[in-house]
Formats: structure tokens, C-alpha cells, sequence
């Protein structure tokens, strides 16, 4: 469990390029560090739900990220806010 | 040429039809499923609003649990995935997108805006915000931070925007009735 | 972040491509196919029959050039369709006999 404030990296992982998959990980935020904001609930995986398949519950977070740290420089002072699962998600 | 690419009016007959025969959706549940829908609209989350404005603690319950908040002003909210509510503040301007799909807090404001669906919008939300806040003629000063909310996961989310000037004495009515679709999307903010 | 990554169609974030086009702010009504089509899907998620993970997943394999050129509502009775004969609701044959096709 990632406390409020915990840094974290989303994983740089594709998926997509193993096979049909349903990802609700944006592609711009992997491999992106952010900020945990807060615990949003426990909901069963997305990813086993759309191919109906038994889904375990997971963790949702919600995570910060600046603008400018995933655009390249542009876009201070803004923010991304994100729901991500913890699976996705790794100490930063 | 793949059967699911045959014409789009055909293809709904024969779907319908189907599930009708098979005992699983029948034409009066559709006939009431459309009913239920049409009648969530903007308006209700302008209510929704409109209380907080006046209620301290209605504003907090909101931003606690927009759910309960909601089912509170009479707002059907069962069976319906969890609504979160994100306030603007004079530092913090909120912008609400689903960049994977199209989530949309349906159960309150109803139908999502055809722009809401586009690629356009849902390109542009989480890049160049500003530019795409611009095609509503709406500014955010340079030293309020933007956040954009990308809805990619089990909530719903709408924006309850700063009640604006002038307002003061107003009742809950006349507040819903300035209250826009747009306001609580973020890419408007209520004026009068 | 402009780098090739195997990203998905539809996910659309930041996709210079898409960024380009101003947004068509007209309010387009919906039609009584969109609202047949939306009751539908909205009817089998509550009777437990399609899960909106799977009518996302069903949109999401359509191919990209179709894509673009199917309307939303389409894409979704596409992916209904999709779906019905995958989980087996009906088969090919029934699908084809409803169309009205040999």
C-alpha cells in the first residue's frame, strides 16, 4: 500500500506489444515518476474484467504528475491527476 | 467484408432482435433504460452546486462522497460507478478528460458533449490544456495551477467551480440556473 | 515523449496527430440509434451480461482505420456485437440470418 505522498514510478511496460490486452494505464505516464495523492478504493482489474475473465481486486491510487516532467519542459505550473492500479506502479 | 462492418442501422436491428428473441433485452426495458437516461441532465449537477455554494456542509459531503451527496438531492446513484468531485480554488483550476474513452459522470449531468468524445478534446486536454481551454474563450491566469484529471479508472468526475461575484443574497435557484454543463467539466466557469 | 512506443489507437493523450484539430463544439443531438444503442449496452452491464470492460475492450480491437471513420455509437454496437458472438450470446449464423444476409 503506497501512503499519500509516496513517490512512484509507473512501470515502462507494453503490453500491448504481447498480445490483446485492455490497459487503462496511459501510454504518456509510463516509465513517469509521480506523487500518490491519495487511495481511491479497491476495484477488480480492469484488465481480466474486459476479457472476462476471474478479476482479483486491486488497489486504486490516484497520482500526481507535472506537466512539464511528462511533456518535456512545456506545461509548468500544471498538473496531471491519474487513476492508476498498484500493479502498475513501483517505489520511485 | 467482417459481418460487425455491415451497415450500422442493420447490424442495431438485428442485435436488438436477437437479445430480444434470446429472453436477455426486451424492447420495454430498452423503451424505460432510454427514459431513465434522458432525464439526467446538466441541470442536476447544477443543483448540486448551487447547494454548496450556500451549504458549508453540504460542500463538504460533496468532496467527501459525491455519491451520497448526490443521491442526498435525490440524484439516483445506485448500481452507477463512484462520483468524485474536484473544487477550483483561486490556486487550483480543475479540467476533467477520459483520454482512453469517454468516462463522464453520466449519472448526474447525463449524456456526454459530442467535444468531450473527440479526439481533439481528448488529445489536447492533457497536453496543451490552456490552448484547448482557449476554444471556449476561457483564461487561466498564469499562476493558478491547471489540473488536468484524466478519468482513466473507476470514478467519475465532476468540477465544482468557484461561486462567482456578484452572487451575494442569490437563492439555490437562481445559483443552479447559472451553472453550465461546460462549468462542471472545467472547461467554462460560472459568471453572471 | 514523442518516441515509437507500441501505443494503442485510442490512446489518444497528447497524440500530435489529433492535437491539430480545433474541437466541434456544435451539441450534434443524439439520434434515436445513439440512444438505442447506449440503452443497450447500459441494459446488458446491468443484467451482467457485458461488463463496460469488455465493450471498451471490443472498441479498442477495432482496427485503426475503421476507427476513425465509424461514429461513436457505432463503434459501440460494433463492439456489442463483437462481444455477443465472442461470449457465444448468439452465433454467426444467427447474427447472418438476422442481417437478413445467406
Amino acid at each position: 500500500m503506497f501512503p499519500a505522498g509516496a513517490a512512484v514510478r509507473v512501470k515502462n511496460d507494453w503490453p500491448e506489444a504481447r498480445g490483446p490486452v485492455h490497459i487503462r494505464t496511459p501510454h504518456y505516464v509510463r516509465g513517469q515518476k509521480g506523487t500518490i495523492v491519495r487511495h481511491l478504493g479497491d476495484f477488480p482489474n480492469p484488465e481480466d474484467l474486459a476479457f472476462a475473465r476471474p478479476a482479483a481486486d486491486c488497489r486504486l491510487y490516484h497520482v500526481a504528475f507535472p506537466m512539464e516532467a511528462v511533456w518535456d519542459g512545456n506545461g509548468a505550473p500544471d498538473e496531471l491527476l491519474i487513476e492508476l492500479y498498484g500493479h502498475w506502479l513501483e517505489p520511485a | 467484408m467482417n459481418i460487425l462492418d455491415t451497415d450500422g442501422a442493420r447490424l442495431l436491428d438485428a442485435v436488438r432482435g436477437l437479445l430480444a428473441q434470446k429472453g436477455i433485452v426486451s424492447a420495454a426495458e430498452i423503451a424505460e433504460r432510454i427514459a431513465i437516461t434522458d432525464s439526467a441532465s446538466p441541470g442536476q449537477g447544477a443543483r448540486m452546486v448551487a447547494k454548496a455554494w450556500i451549504d458549508p456542509a453540504y460542500r463538504a459531503s460533496m468532496l467527501e462522497d459525491g455519491s451520497k451527496a448526490a443521491e442526498a438531492l435525490d440524484i439516483p446513484m445506485r448500481g452507477m460507478p463512484p462520483l468524485g468531485v474536484l473544487e477550483n480554488t483561486p490556486e487550483v483550476h480543475n479540467l476533467v478528460v477520459c483520454t482512453l474513452c469517454s468516462c463522464y459522470p453520466r449519472a448526474v449531468l447525463g449524456y456526454p458533449p459530442f467535444w468531450y468524445k473527440s479526439a481533439a478534446y481528448r488529445s489536447k486536454a492533457v497536453r496543451d490544456p490552456r490552448g484547448l481551454l482557449a476554444e471556449w474563450k476561457t483564461t487561466i491566469a498564469a499562476d493558478v495551477k491547471v489540473r488536468v484529471v484524466d478519468s482513466t479508472a473507476d470514478y467519475r468526475w465532476m468540477v465544482l467551480p468557484m461561486r462567482p461575484a456578484g452572487t451575494e443574497g442569490w437563492t439555490e435557484a437562481q445559483l443552479a440556473a447559472i451553472v453550465r454543463e461546460g462549468d462542471m467539466v472545467g472547461v467554462t466557469v460560472p459568471s453572471i | 515523449m514523442d518516441i515509437e512506443t507500441p501505443r494503442a489507437h485510442h490512446d489518444m493523450g497528447g497524440v500530435p496527430k489529433f492535437m491539430c484539430e480545433p474541437v466541434d463544439l456544435e451539441p450534434h443531438a443524439l439520434t434515436d440509434f445513439d440512444r438505442e444503442v447506449d440503452a443497450i449496452r447500459g441494459l446488458l452491464g446491468a443484467k451482467e451480461v457485458m461488463s463496460v470492460d469488455e465493450l471498451r475492450r471490443g472498441i479498442e480491437a477495432i482496427p485503426e482505420d475503421q476507427y476513425s471513420k465509424l461514429s461513436y455509437y457505432r463503434r459501440w454496437i460494433r463492439s456489442i456485437a463483437d462481444n455477443m458472438l465472442r461470449k457465444g450470446v448468439f452465433t454467426e449464423d444467427e447474427l447472418r440470418a438476422a442481417l437478413g444476409e445467406p
